[in-house]
């Protein structure tokens, strides 16, 4: 197995470890589990999941919190 | 040294009066310099209020500087004592409104069953700084602020909840940038697995110059909102015809704009602000377009439910004080509008009596 895999993090192309859960890859972006919300694939990942989802090869991911805004 | 007063009275009295000053005026120099704080329903304190102010003995000879005469010493003059009033500026605590108005003045906005003590709903957007947006925040007096979702920037990682507390203000998510009612769906569902509530601020622009609302696609994404539970407050334009659509849709409230998002120039619409709230049963907020104080007070005075506002306080050379402003100024539309205005009239009418005049 590769030791990394390509995915689409944030509108960009991204090398990261096989075998991440979502937490996992969290952890490693130093984001606050409970402060993001991941939509994997265009689906949103409720955050009990995020100890069980593996980030898989070519996934979109999009990483999403709350701003300032009017 | 107290004195007893020489007008009369025995001198029992007059040595307990004097003592009583005396133990008010030890009390004062004890207190902080900008005085004690009365909460609730206290009687107001009797230290210094006012910054450098001081309390006046009534029985103490006064000094005044008369025009032509220079100093002169006036021991029958009665001075006000200062530390019976306190100053209207040193805290909110103090602005209590009579017995008769609390109820009035009270009186919660209620959303979707939800009671909400402010009418002032504002945004987290464009401030200078994190301090300076939370201390604008405060100083507004509300309970709801407005947060946008985007996504997270890798490099700097911190988003408006290292600054903001949950717990402290009420999040309402809007669906800002969003130019169709698919992507505003989309959004609202991010917003709302973020796990704080269900309340959206839908917003659909059609237009990129104007920011004015797309309508067609703001009825649509609501329908579909409040079809999965949303409660949507849903910013629109100053059309009727949408604000009863977008209420036959479900919305909790129905926003309409009282100028574009950002522009400052106030309700340049009044008559239809005014027809909406006549016809709608949901609170209608006005929201995006109000610069200044008085624009949020002439809003209120319309007899609108809400007002909702950012770029008013974040564009402000002081936002804070800009924010207590707007405070006030909410809080006087609202009375006046209940208070029912007198009728405006083309012809005058004397305020005095037009009998008795001196022949």
């Amino acid at each position: 197995m590769a030791e990394h895999i390509r995915v689409h993090l944030n509108g960009e192309d991204r090398d990261i470890p096989t075998g991440l859960t979502v937490r996992g890859l969290l952890e490693s972006l130093e984001l606050e589990p409970r402060l993001v919300v991941v939509e994997r694939n265009r689906e949103i990942l409720s955050r009990v999941r995020y100890d069980d989802v593996v980030v898989g090869e070519g996934d979109t991911l999009e990483l999403v919190h709350f701003v300032g805004g009017g | 040294m107290a004195k007893t007063r020489k007008r009369g009275g025995s001198a029992e009295a007059g040595r307990e009066r004097a003592a009583e000053l005396a133990r008010r005026d030890a009390a004062a120099q004890r207190g902080p310099e900008s005085g004690e704080v009365a909460k609730g329903g206290e009687a107001p304190p009797m230290g210094p209020t006012v910054p450098g102010g001081g309390v006046v003995r009534e029985d103490a000879p006064v000094e005044l500087r008369l025009h032509g005469k220079g100093v002169v010493q006036h021991p029958t003059t009665r001075v006000r004592r200062v530390s019976e009033r306190p100053a209207p500026w040193a805290d909110p605590a103090l602005e209590m409104p009579p017995p008769s108005l609390r109820e009035l003045e009270e009186e919660p906005l209620v959303i979707a069953g939800q009671a909400f003590r402010s009418r002032l709903i504002v945004g987290s957007g464009k401030y200078p700084d994190p301090t300076v947006m939370v201390a604008a925040l405060r100083a507004s007096g509300t309970e709801m602020v407005t947060v946008a979702v985007r996504r997270v920037d890798l490099a700097r990682r911190e988003g408006i909840l290292n600054v903001l507390d949950p717990n402290e203000f009420f999040l309402l998510a809007n669906t800002a940038g969003c130019f169709a009612a698919e992507e505003a769906i989309r959004y609202a569902r991010l917003a709302r697995a973020a796990g704080f509530n269900e309340w959206l601020k839908l917003e659909v622009i059609g237009d990129q110059e104007t920011l004015l609302p797309d309508t067609q696609a703001t009825l649509e994404a609501a329908h579909a909102l409040t079809g999965e539970g949303f409660k949507v407050m849903a910013y629109t334009n100053d059309d009727l015809v949408t604000a009863m659509r977008l209420e036959d849709a479900g919305c909790v409230a129905v926003m309409p704009l009282a100028s574009p998002i950002g522009s400052g120039l106030g309700v340049v619409n009044p008559y239809f602000i005014r027809e909406i709230k006549r016809r709608l049963s949901v609170p209608v907020i006005v929201d995006a377009g109000v610069g200044t104080a008085s624009d949020a007070c002439i809003t209120m005075e319309n007899g609108v439910d809400g007002i909702l506002m950012n770029t008013a306080l974040a564009e402000a050379d002081d936002p804070v004080a800009m924010a207590r402003a707007m405070r006030y100024a909410v809080r006087a539309g609202r009375l006046a509008y209940r208070a029912g205005r007198m009728p405006a009239r083309e012809i005058a009418v004397p305020s005095s009596p037009t009998r008795g005049m001196l022949n």
